[in-house]
C-alpha cells in the first residue's frame, strides 16, 4: 500500500443475459441510471463528464466501449488522481445470467477503494434494477 | 416522565486518561464526580479496537459478526436495528451530535446519509436516520462535509488551516510530525477555543436541549471526536500541561532491546507493523514507523492527548449544568465511554490496530444513574462489553430489550454480569488479512488468530491480568497455563456467532 498503487474489484452475478445488461452499462451517458452517488453524465467524444452528488463535475476520458466483449474502460481525469484505469466487463454465464466485474486500478492506492468501493455498490444496485424488470 | 439520557462517548480515549481511573496528568473532576456518584466500571472492553465496528455496536447491541460492520470502510447496513429507534418509538425525542461514523467519510459521491444530510439540515428527510431525529455530526478537523466543517468554512473560514490534515495527498493517514518533538499527527493548532470541535459539541448539544419541551423523554448521544488524533487541540490551552513533564506510560519500554524482546514474544505482525515492513490496516499512518517512536514524543502526545481530556471534562461539565437548569437534573441518566482506546506509547506504539491489549481493549465506562433512582455507587470489576450498552438504555428507558440485542444491561455489582467478554478483529487491505477473536474472562484475555497474510491460525495470545497487567508476557505457549488457555479457546469458538451473509463489502478505506 506505500507502494502508492492499488487494484481493487467488485463483481455481482445478475440473472439477466450479458446483452440486456450491456445495453445499460455500456452506454456512458447512462451511468446515473444505475450509479448512486452520481447525478448526472454527459458525453462529448471520448470524453465523458459526471456530476457526483456532492455537485463536482469530473472529467473522464474513455478508453474503451467495446459491445463485442462488452468491455467499457475510462480513465478519471482529476489532479487527486495520479493515474486512474477502472474496467468495467460483463461476463456471459450461459444461462441466461451475466458476471459484471467492476476494477479499478490507481495511484494514490487509497483512491483505488474510494472508487471500487463506490462501484461496488452501484453493481448490487444495478443488479437490484435489471432483476426488477 | 421517564428518565432521561445522556450518551456522552469520545473516540479513542484510554482508561487511565481519567482522574477516577488513576490518571495524574488529565483532570477530570466531572468524569470523576459522576463515577463516585454511579457505577465505575474497570474491565469494559470494546467488540472492536477501531471506530465504525465499535460504534455500530453500541447502536446495535450485536458484535460486528452480527451488525456486519466488520472493518472501517464497511457501511453499517441500512436495515440495522438501533437502540435509538427504540427510544424513539417508544415516545422519546432522539439526537446525535458529534461524530457518528456509522457510514465511511471517504464519500466523494455522497453516498451515505449522514454525509448527505449535513448539506441539508440536522433533521434526517424521513423524519429520522437510524433512529435519531436530530443530527448534527463532526469529525477530527476542518476537513470533510459535515455539520461542524460547514460551520467553521461559513463562520470561521480563517480557521480552516489551521488544524492538522489527517490525511495526505496521498489519501494516506498523515504522519507529518509537529509540535516540539516531530511525534505523528501532532500540531500546533491556532484555533481559539470556542471554535474547536470540542466545544461545538456541547454548545449544540445544549442548543438542541433548548429545544425541548420541559417535560419531554429525551435521548442524546454527545459524541465527542477527541481526543483521536491528531492531537491538535486549541494552542491557547496547551499551557495546562508541559510536555517535557510528563512522565513516560509504563507500558513503554525504553530500553529498545528490552521492548522488542517483549515485542518479539507476540505474533509476528506486532514486529512487522514496528519495524515498518507490514501495513495492515488503514487508522495508523502507512509512512510511520513506529520503531522510530521517541520518548520525547509519546511525552508530547500524552501532553495533548491530556489537554483533549481536560476540553471534553469541562464541555461536559457545562452540558450539565445546562441540564440541570432545565430542571432535568434529578432524573439524568449520564453514560460515559468510548468507541475504543489508543496505544499511545504502550510497547512504543501509537494510534491502533489488530492489537488485543488494555491499550485499546480497557475502556473508561462511567454510569451515573439518575440521582432519582437512588441507585448504589459500585465499583465493577468484571467484565463489562459495549454490547451492553444498547440494553442498557433500554433498560432506563423502561423498554423492553429486543431480541436482537446480543449483550446484557449492564451489571450494578460484580458477579450480576456474563463475565465474558467477546472482541473480533478483522480486515482486509490490498492483500493483507489479519484475523483475530479475543475473549476477556476470569482476568485473562485469550486472543486466536485465524489463517491470514501473516499468521497460520496456530498464534494465540494469553495474557493473566491479575499479575501482568501491562500484558508484557505472551504466555501462549507456556505450559503451565495450556489448561486455561484450551479452556479459553474453548469457551470463545463456542461463543461465536454466525457472521452476517453476504458479508457486506468495504466501500471506503474510512
Amino acid at each position: 500500500m506505500t507502494g502508492t498503487r492499488g487494484s481493487v474489484r467488485r463483481q455481482v452475478r445478475i440473472a439477466r443475459s450479458a446483452g440486456d445488461v450491456w445495453s445499460l452499462v455500456g452506454d456512458p451517458a447512462r451511468i446515473a441510471e444505475w450509479f448512486p452517488g452520481i447525478e448526472s453524465a454527459t458525453v462529448e467524444g471520448t470524453v465523458r463528464t459526471v456530476v457526483t452528488g456532492a455537485g463536482m463535475p469530473i472529467p473522464e476520458e474513455i478508453v474503451t466501449n467495446d459491445p463485442l466483449q462488452r468491455r467499457f474502460q475510462y480513465r478519471l481525469k482529476t489532479p487527486a488522481i495520479r493515474e486512474h484505469l477502472s474496467t468495467l466487463d460483463v461476463f456471459d454465464l450461459g444461462d441466461g445470467s451475466c458476471l459484471v466485474s467492476y476494477s479499478a486500478d490507481a495511484e494514490p492506492a487509497t483512491m483505488a477503494l474510494v472508487i471500487a468501493g463506490a462501484a461496488g455498490a452501484a453493481l448490487h444496485h444495478l443488479r437490484d434494477l435489471m432483476e426488477a424488470d | 416522565m421517564a428518565r432521561k439520557i445522556l450518551l456522552v462517548t469520545t473516540d479513542q480515549q484510554r482508561y487511565d486518561t481519567l482522574g477516577c481511573n488513576g490518571s495524574e496528568l488529565a483532570r477530570t473532576p466531572v468524569a470523576d464526580a459522576l463515577a463516585a456518584q454511579g457505577i465505575n466500571y474497570q474491565r469494559a472492553v470494546p467488540q472492536s479496537v477501531v471506530c465504525m465496528p465499535s460504534r455500530s455496536t453500541i447502536l446495535t447491541g450485536q458484535h460486528p459478526s452480527t451488525h456486519g460492520v466488520w472493518m472501517n470502510g464497511v457501511p453499517l447496513p441500512g436495515d440495522a436495528p438501533s437502540f435509538a429507534e427504540v427510544l424513539r418509538t417508544a415516545g422519546y425525542r432522539t439526537a446525535l451530535v458529534g461524530k457518528s461514523h456509522f457510514e465511511p467519510f471517504f464519500d466523494p459521491f455522497v453516498r451515505f446519509p449522514d454525509n448527505a444530510l449535513s448539506a441539508t439540515g440536522t433533521t434526517p428527510p424521513n423524519g429520522s436516520h437510524r433512529g435519531f431525529e436530530h443530527m448534527e455530526l463532526a469529525t477530527h478537523g476542518a476537513q470533510g462535509m459535515l455539520h461542524y466543517a460547514r460551520w467553521l468554512r461559513s463562520e470561521h473560514p480563517e480557521a480552516l488551516g489551521m488544524f492538522y490534515p489527517t490525511v495526505d495527498a496521498e489519501l494516506q493517514v498523515n504522519a507529518a510530525g509537529g509540535g516540539d518533538t516531530g511525534a505523528p499527527q501532532v500540531h500546533v493548532n491556532p484555533v481559539p477555543r470556542g471554535w474547536y470541535h470540542t466545544d461545538w459539541v456541547a454548545d449544540r448539544t445544549i442548543a438542541w436541549l433548548d429545544t425541548l419541551d420541559p417535560d419531554a423523554d429525551w435521548f442524546c448521544w454527545m459524541s465527542f471526536p477527541d481526543p483521536h488524533h491528531p492531537w491538535d487541540p486549541p494552542e491557547s490551552e496547551m499551557a495546562r500541561v508541559n510536555w517535557r513533564d510528563v512522565p513516560l506510560p509504563a507500558g513503554f519500554i525504553e530500553s529498545t532491546e528490552q521492548r522488542e524482546a517483549v515485542i518479539d514474544a507476540k505474533p509476528r505482525h506486532w514486529r512487522m507493523w514496528y519495524d515498518g515492513s507490514l501495513i495492515s490496516n488503514y487508522e495508523a499512518p502507512a509512512r510511520w514507523v513506529p520503531a522510530t517512536l521517541t520518548a520525547d514524543q509519546v511525552r508530547e502526545v500524552n501532553a495533548r492527548n491530556a489537554v483533549e481530556c481536560e476540553l471534553i471534562d469541562e464541555a461536559l461539565g457545562r452540558v450539565l449544568r445546562a441540564v440541570d437548569a432545565r430542571g432535568w437534573a434529578e432524573d439524568l441518566d449520564v453514560i460515559f465511554t468510548t468507541d475504543h482506546g489508543e496505544l499511545q506509547g504502550d510497547f512504543g506504539l501509537l494510534f491502533k490496530g489488530p492489537y488485543h491489549v488494555d491499550g485499546l481493549m480497557r475502556l473508561p465506562l462511567i454510569w451515573r444513574p439518575a440521582p432519582s433512582s437512588a441507585a448504589t455507587p459500585a465499583v465493577v470489576r468484571s467484565p463489562v462489553g459495549l454490547v451492553d450498552l444498547a440494553p442498557t438504555i433500554c433498560a432506563i428507558a423502561g423498554v423492553d430489550r429486543p431480541d436482537w440485542m446480543e449483550g446484557h444491561a449492564l451489571p450494578r455489582s460484580d458477579g450480576d454480569g456474563a463475565g465474558r467478554v467477546l472482541t473480533e478483529w478483522d480486515s482486509e487491505l490490498f492483500g493483507v488479512d489479519v484475523h483475530l477473536r479475543t475473549v476477556t474472562r476470569d482476568g485473562w484475555v485469550c486472543t486466536t488468530y485465524l489463517p491470514g497474510t501473516v499468521h497460520d491460525g496456530s498464534e494465540g495470545e494469553l495474557y493473566d491480568l491479575s499479575d501482568d497487567p501491562l500484558q508484557m508476557l505472551n504466555r501462549w505457549d507456556d505450559p503451565g497455563r495450556r489448561a486455561i488457555r484450551d479452556d479459553l479457546v474453548a469457551d470463545l469458538h463456542e461463543a461465536q456467532r454466525p457472521a452476517r451473509n453476504p458479508r457486506p463489502d468495504v466501500e471506503a478505506p474510512v
